[in-house]
């Protein structure tokens, strides 16, 4: 990365590079092209060296950690990642998130799913209104929310459950997903629904075989949005467990102890909960524009 | 074109019984609790509009929103050039796009609160790479202690975590420009300035007014990042309205106070999404006239 000629050949088609045959532009198209490649260098350096220093951190012993400064580990352990893949007390806290995340996913990617055809075919009563109010969920600090959903989940015996945050992240999840499901829905030409129609499908069936394969592509990101928000929100899912359902990045508090900050464990915490992120990022790298824009790119 | 449907509610209503029970029923709550005082034990009185008498003379909440604002503009002033900077630089296709695709959405994707740990981690002075490096040149930098390096971390973290978003915005906008339009510039002879001002920055309009709403209103709401770096200090340094708002009702279970609190933040919150609404059906309506 930090070596720049391998950058050339995609870097070269820049916006301004109009004249390729003219030769002082030829020059002038030299320069730019390294430069825009020391740029995204740059930028990709500012990105990743925080990020690096977190993995160089979970490599360490706390002692070495502690007692000498070094750019890269000098005794290389696995140590801190052992110690969160074999207590439970850690490990949970993985299992936990994953669990509500997935609940969380599926229950908004289901009740999304029907309501954005309905707000990308057709008009009725109040769909505007209904359409912004929805939107203003997904704009509400969760600090707003933290001590009536507190209430609300204790009083009907949902407290420290997966489902009362996996539904507690409904507030911004769904809203999202009907936003992006809607505009990919948009994209579909409306005759196929009346094509199916017409050749005696039901609406259900038209629903399962015909649309939803066709907007799969929207499916998956609108997915994929709602797992990473519900994935990385910390102040509902904290406030909403104590030990059953308890969330990794509350467990990750557990590294302050009487001895210190225990930074080795920590760091390899904080790794690990990148890592889901990271595996799956590829496969929407095309949307994720759309998705943070909530459909609207 | 849509057609008319009051059926359609059916397919809406999964949806609105959700969110309604959990958007309204807390939302309710609020309000209950922002018109009445208690001394515990569950008994309630009627307390009128003190609390947002109170609050809207509460020298902490006006600090707080002073605060949040003076943070929200300064990382729009960096993020948003720094994003379109980033998104003119990127390749346009082939490997070194996705290359670049991949590992700038990667920030965006870490829990937040790994987030703070990360500089927690990277400024420390003792073990911290950043904190390490800028004590060695002699600069007095401690982000627990100092208020402007607690801010500068506070703001260089943001900056680090969604300029990407931003470029990746504006980068969607520019992939949309078609070749003819710059073969047009080059044709008149424009200068890169010209090319940018008068075609490229038109087209990226409508993604960068959803950029900066997006970011405008998600650091209106920032908690999590700050909370875990340094905890909302030094002293109140870095309190903004969610931290303190968490404060209060979590903290020190002022009910009523931070009730009124949560609806007004509430409110200006609305009045965003609103702004923010209207953009964004405007811009689906030019969309739609192409």
């Amino acid at each position: 990365m930090t070596d720049q000629s391998p950058a050339a050949p995609g870097a070269a088609t820049l916006p301004g590079d109009i004249s390729p045959d003219d030769a002082n532009t030829k020059l002038r198209r030299g320069a730019r092209f390294n430069g825009s490649a020391v740029v995204m260098t740059l930028y990709l350096l500012f990105l990743l060296i925080p990020i690096y220093w977190l993995v160089n951190m979970s490599l360490k012993t706390n002692t070495e950690i502690l007692g000498s400064f070094s750019l890269w580990p000098q005794n290389l352990t696995l140590a801190n990642y052992e110690t969160i893949l074999t207590d439970a007390s850690w490990y949970m806290g993985y299992v936990n998130s994953l669990i509500y995340v997935v609940m969380n996913t599926v229950i908004s990617i289901t009740v999304a799913l029907p309501a954005a055809y309905a707000f990308s075919r057709y008009n009725f009563m109040g769909d505007k209104h209904l359409f912004f109010w929805l939107l203003t969920n997904r704009m509400a600090p969760p600090a707003v929310f933290a001590l009536p959903f507190f209430q609300l989940y204790s009083s009907v015996g949902l407290f420290d459950t997966h489902i009362a945050v996996a539904l507690a992240h409904c507030l911004f999840n769904v809203p999202l997903a009907v936003w992006i499901l809607e505009g990919f829905m948009r994209g579909v030409p409306k005759e196929i629904d009346e094509t199916a129609y017409v050749d005696g499908f039901s609406f259900g069936r038209f629903f399962l075989k015909i649309f939803m394969p066709l907007i799969s592509s929207g499916i998956g990101v609108a997915a994929f949005f709602c797992f990473m928000f519900s994935w990385v929100e910390l102040l509902l899912s904290r406030t909403l467990t104590s030990v059953d359902a308890k969330p990794i990045a509350a467990t990750m508090t557990r590294t302050v102890g009487a001895a210190g900050i225990d930074w080795g464990v920590l760091a390899a915490a904080g790794v690990l909960t990148i890592l889901p992120g990271a595996l799956v990022i590829y496969f929407v790298r095309n949307y994720i524009a759309k998705g943070f824009a909530l459909g609207r790119v | 074109m849509k057609t008319d449907n009051q059926k359609a509610w059916f397919l809406v209503l999964p949806v609105l019984i959700l969110v309604a029970f959990s958007a309204v029923i807390p939302l309710m709550t609020v309000v209950n609790y922002s018109v009445q005082d208690t001394f515990g034990s569950n008994q309630f009185f009627w307390a009128g509009l003190t609390w947002f008498d109170e609050m809207l003379h509460s020298e902490r909440m006006w600090n707080a929103l002073g605060r949040q604002i003076v943070f929200s503009g300064i990382i729009l002033a960096i993020e948003v050039p720094l994003g379109i900077f980033v998104a003119l630089n990127m390749p346009k296709k082939g490997f070194w796009a996705s290359f670049c695709l991949v590992l700038m959405s990667l920030p965006l994707l870490i829990p937040w609160n790994v987030v703070g740990t990360i500089w927690q981690i990277f400024g420390r002075v003792d073990i911290g790479l950043l904190g390490y490096t800028l004590d060695a040149l002699g600069i007095d930098y401690n982000y627990t202690q100092g208020f402007y390096a607690a801010w500068a971390t506070v703001i260089t973290m943001d900056v680090w975590h969604w300029t990407s978003l931003v470029a990746l915005l504006a980068y969607a906008g520019l992939q949309s420009i078609p070749d003819a339009y710059y073969q047009a510039a080059k044709i008149d002879q424009a200068s890169r300035w010209a090319v940018f001002r008068y075609i490229e920055l038109p087209k990226m309009r409508g993604v960068l007014t959803i950029a900066i709403l997006l970011r405008f209103m998600d650091s209106f709401k920032i908690y999590t990042e700050p909370f875990v770096l340094t905890g909302g200090g030094p002293g109140n340094a870095t309190t903004f309205l969610s931290i303190d708002l968490v404060k209060m009702a979590l903290g020190q279970f002022d009910l009523g106070p931070a009730a009124a609190f949560s609806l007004m933040y509430f409110l200006v919150i609305m009045v965003i999404s609103y702004v923010f609404y209207i953009v964004m059906t405007n811009l689906d309506k030019e969309e739609g006239g192409k």
